[in-house]
């Protein structure tokens, strides 16, 4: 039995969102979490129908084990890394914080200079908030590295850094795209600045997998975070791809799986799930890119077409081809607009999309994203993230462009009634 | 209609959204968020601002089954609640924050915002009832022990046509219970919140402390003879009188309590509880809600009711009646209060109906006092 079939495609139109809302509904929030492609659904069904720890020396272990290294060999193959590269993980937060605390603290004990962590300053929180905990509790600096307007790294701003402190640098890590404005950043750019200096360079390529040709190899990348959701693959299973070189200190300690980086039974299903989401992904990217790059257009002449003041956020969309941006992504501000009233109309309307990043506990907090770019948080809090995917069609650009000249409308006139006002009595 | 559902996370909140469903209209919950900073669990009887209470809520929205949005409302909250809060104590007035936050949050921000968005009414779990007929009526809720009205007084007329309180008919808040657990909502046994939501470990004093800090003064009697000193006169209440710090017994061996806190020159006035005794009230930022009770009002202009002044006080008979710019006149007909404090709320009531609310800006004693000066 093929364990992956890349080129066997399912009819992704049978694939539809879930609603609470209205029937018809419009799921343009891909860059949250992408529908899961049938293939990889039929293959984690298929595992999870069988017993097996690939740990296990008998024969239901030999299976489960056949199953995770054609998988990794998968992976490997769709992302131009060997296959002792990829070690699978409980997906993107959890391969940013070994990258992070990982290779920080290898570093450091080879060398206690070595506390600089030198993120920029758009990174996902994923990296972010691992690199703080770690400035609070093991001594590291952190360095945030600046972006200009559209959110692209200030290389000029690590040359500087690196000039002056390169010995103390533990680690560099710069998202591959943005998950926010899709902005990409110039990950070359600065693998060559770091490698002079042998500083190990890690990136975050969780939105770009799908969407733009992402090689380890090719990349001369150390380390890079991949997740399985963010590309037609279930929730819970990724990967860090790490250098053979690269030392790493565990994060998670117990039986020794992967390389003895990350212990924990290897989830059989997701991680074939993971590989056959991916190598579809991958064989389809460039005819998807540019699709979905043309239908962001439409989208984006639209919008700003209907409500001129809308302010596009991000690095302007180039001709097909030019990767200054995720071909999936637009962003928008709208002014006078709060982004959770544009939201709650939306969704009303059966259109779902972001306001940029998802928090737990649903508070919306202006984006640090904008906030790096020079956006004033009032204009920040108007903010709205679209992000197209496999099973989206010209009629859901349409239908979003049908309601969002009233929906505008009608939040403008609820941001005038909600702006702060006077203090004090009636 | 369309009725957007004001969720804390609490028991009340979630029933009267049940309710509001129940009743057919078409509802939306929402929960506010007052703070950015907020713990993860709730602690102690704050009941509506915790991570933990907005999943509570959001529980609730899925069993009710309706669509649940947590809206941003945190910076008018600082501004026109916990600002406030902190400028009345600093002004030496006693604040009750619920009621800014009911005018300015609830009832303004919120429901002006949902109306904005195309709801035409706003539903909590407040308990208090609204009458409608040719007059749109607030009344007490049946419950008295839980009654609300207090609080719910300042909106106005034109907010309670667009408010709903599905709970007021409750006799008890047992049966609220009852109906959340046989809808399934399992915030059913939450214990009731009761401390002010903002400040964190139910200590009003320490948060005064940490926000305004630290402003020595002294303690005096009616005399201006110091009796001991205090480190904010902020941190004191017309008619407190645990914690004054003074070591020395008073020269009659009767307790003393706070007369006067004057912000002006940092001093604490204290004296004997019959000095505490008001039967005049001058009230100031009124709101009225029976128009058709005050144009029935005598050429003086006096109408007769009961006063309330704290949120679970005792209604005194009273006359009251409006003068220029949003004042009102207030005498009482009966017993004196004790320790009526500038800021607090005052709401004029006739039997279970509210007709309007004002600020207390002062109050003293006209007619001598019924019992003596034990001298």
């Amino acid at each position: 039995m093929a364990r992956v079939a890349p080129g066997r495609f399912v009819d992704w139109s049978a694939v539809t969102p879930q609603t609470d809302g209205p029937d018809a509904s419009v799921y343009l929030d891909h860059a949250a979490t992408t529908p899961v492609s049938p293939a990889a659904v039929a293959a984690m069904v298929d595992e999870l129908s069988t017993v097996g720890n690939a740990s296990s020396l008998h024969s239901a272990g030999r299976c489960a084990r056949r199953a995770v290294e054609e998988s990794r060999e998968a992976v490997g193959a769709a992302l131009g890394a060997r296959p002792s590269e990829v070690l699978f993980t409980a997906g993107g937060t959890e391969a940013d914080n070994l990258a992070v605390k990982g290779i920080f603290w290898a570093r450091k004990s080879a060398d206690p200079r070595r506390r600089r962590i030198l993120v920029s300053a758009v990174e996902h929180h994923a990296v972010l908030d691992p690199a703080f905990w770690m400035a609070e509790h093991t001594g590291a600096e952190i360095v945030l590295l600046p972006v200009d307007d559209v959110g692209r790294l200030d290389v000029g701003a690590l040359h500087a850094e690196l000039a002056e402190h390169a010995d103390e640098v533990a680690l560099i890590s710069v998202m591959w795209a943005n998950n926010e404005v899709g902005t990409v950043q110039p990950v070359d750019e600065v693998v060559r600045a770091a490698r002079p200096h042998g500083i190990p360079v890690h990136s975050d390529a969780v939105q770009a997998v799908a969407h733009l040709e992402v090689d380890f190899a090719a990349s001369g990348l150390d380390a890079m975070t991949v997740s399985a959701h963010k590309l037609g693959g279930p929730v819970g299973v990724g990967a860090l791809v790490a250098a053979r070189g690269l030392d790493l200190t565990p994060v998670l300690h117990g039986g020794g799986q992967e390389r003895g980086v990350r212990s924990g039974t290897v989830d059989t299903p997701a991680v074939r799930a993971f590989a056959v989401a991916l190598t579809e992904a991958v064989a389809r990217r460039a005819g998807e890119a540019e699709r979905l790059a043309a239908l962001r257009d439409e989208l984006v002449a639209g919008v700003r077409r209907l409500v001129p003041d809308a302010v596009l956020r991000g690095p302007e969309p180039g001709p097909a081809g030019t990767p200054g941006r995720l071909p999936a992504n637009a962003h928008f501000t709208f002014p006078g607009c709060e982004g959770d009233s544009l939201l709650y109309l939306l969704d009303s309307a059966g259109v779902q999309v972001s306001t940029g990043s998802a928090c737990q506990a649903g508070v919306p907090q202006p984006s640090h994203v904008l906030i790096a770019m020079g956006v004033p948080e009032d204009a920040a809090r108007g903010a709205l993230r679209f992000s197209l995917g496999a099973t989206s069609t010209p009629d859901d650009v349409a239908r979003l462009l049908e309601v969002l000249p009233g929906v505008v409308e009608r939040a403008a006139a609820a941001g005038l009634a909600s702006a702060p006002a006077r203090v004090g009595g009636i | 209609m369309r009725v957007l559902a004001a969720m804390s996370g609490g028991v009340d909140s979630a029933v009267a959204a049940a309710l509001a469903v129940e009743a057919g209209h078409d509802v939306v919950g929402v929960h506010m968020a007052l703070s950015r900073e907020r713990d993860q669990m709730r602690s102690g009887s704050r009941g509506c601002c915790s991570i933990e209470d907005a999943g509570d809520a959001r529980r609730a929205a899925d069993v009710v089954g309706i669509p649940y949005y947590v809206w941003d409302l945190s910076a008018r909250f600082e501004e026109t609640v916990v600002a406030d809060f902190l400028r009345e104590y600093e002004a030496g007035r006693t604040p009750n924050p619920c009621v800014r936050c009911n005018e300015h949050i609830k009832f303004e921000a919120l429901l002006d915002k949902a109306t904005a968005l195309g709801f035409d009414a706003v539903a909590t779990g407040h308990y208090a009832r609204v009458v409608r007929g040719a007059v749109t009526e607030l009344h007490r809720a049946a419950d008295a022990a839980k009654d609300q009205s207090y609080v719910l007084a300042v909106m106005g007329p034109e907010r309670l046509e667009r408010a709903l309180f599905p709970l007021g008919g409750f006799a008890s808040k047992d049966e609220v219970r009852a109906e959340a657990a046989r809808r399934g909502l399992s915030v059913s046994a939450k214990p009731d919140s009761y401390d002010i939501c903002f400040v964190r470990d139910g200590n009003t004093q320490g948060f005064l402390r940490d926000r305004l800090g630290s402003r020595p003064g002294e303690i005096v009697d009616s005399s201006g003879a110091v009796l001991g000193e205090h480190d904010g006169a902020y941190g004191y209440t017309v008619g407190q009188r645990k914690g004054l710090g003074i070591d020395a017994p008073a020269a009659d061996g009767r307790p003393r309590y706070v007369l006067e806190v004057d912000a002006a020159a940092n001093r604490v006035v204290v004296g004997a509880a019959e000095l505490l005794s008001v039967d005049r009230i001058t009230g100031e930022k009124s709101v009225w809600l029976a128009d058709d009770v005050l144009a029935g009002a005598g050429a003086d202009g006096w109408v007769e009711g009961e006063v309330q002044v704290r949120a679970h006080g005792a209604p005194v008979p009273a006359r009251v009646r409006t003068t220029g710019d949003a004042g009102a006149e207030v005498e009482l007909l009966g017993a004196p209060l004790r320790g009526v404090a500038a800021g607090q709320s005052l709401v004029v009531y006739r039997g279970t109906r509210v007709l309007g609310q004002a600020t207390v800006a002062s109050a003293h004693r006209a007619r001598p006092a019924s019992v003596g000066t034990r001298a």
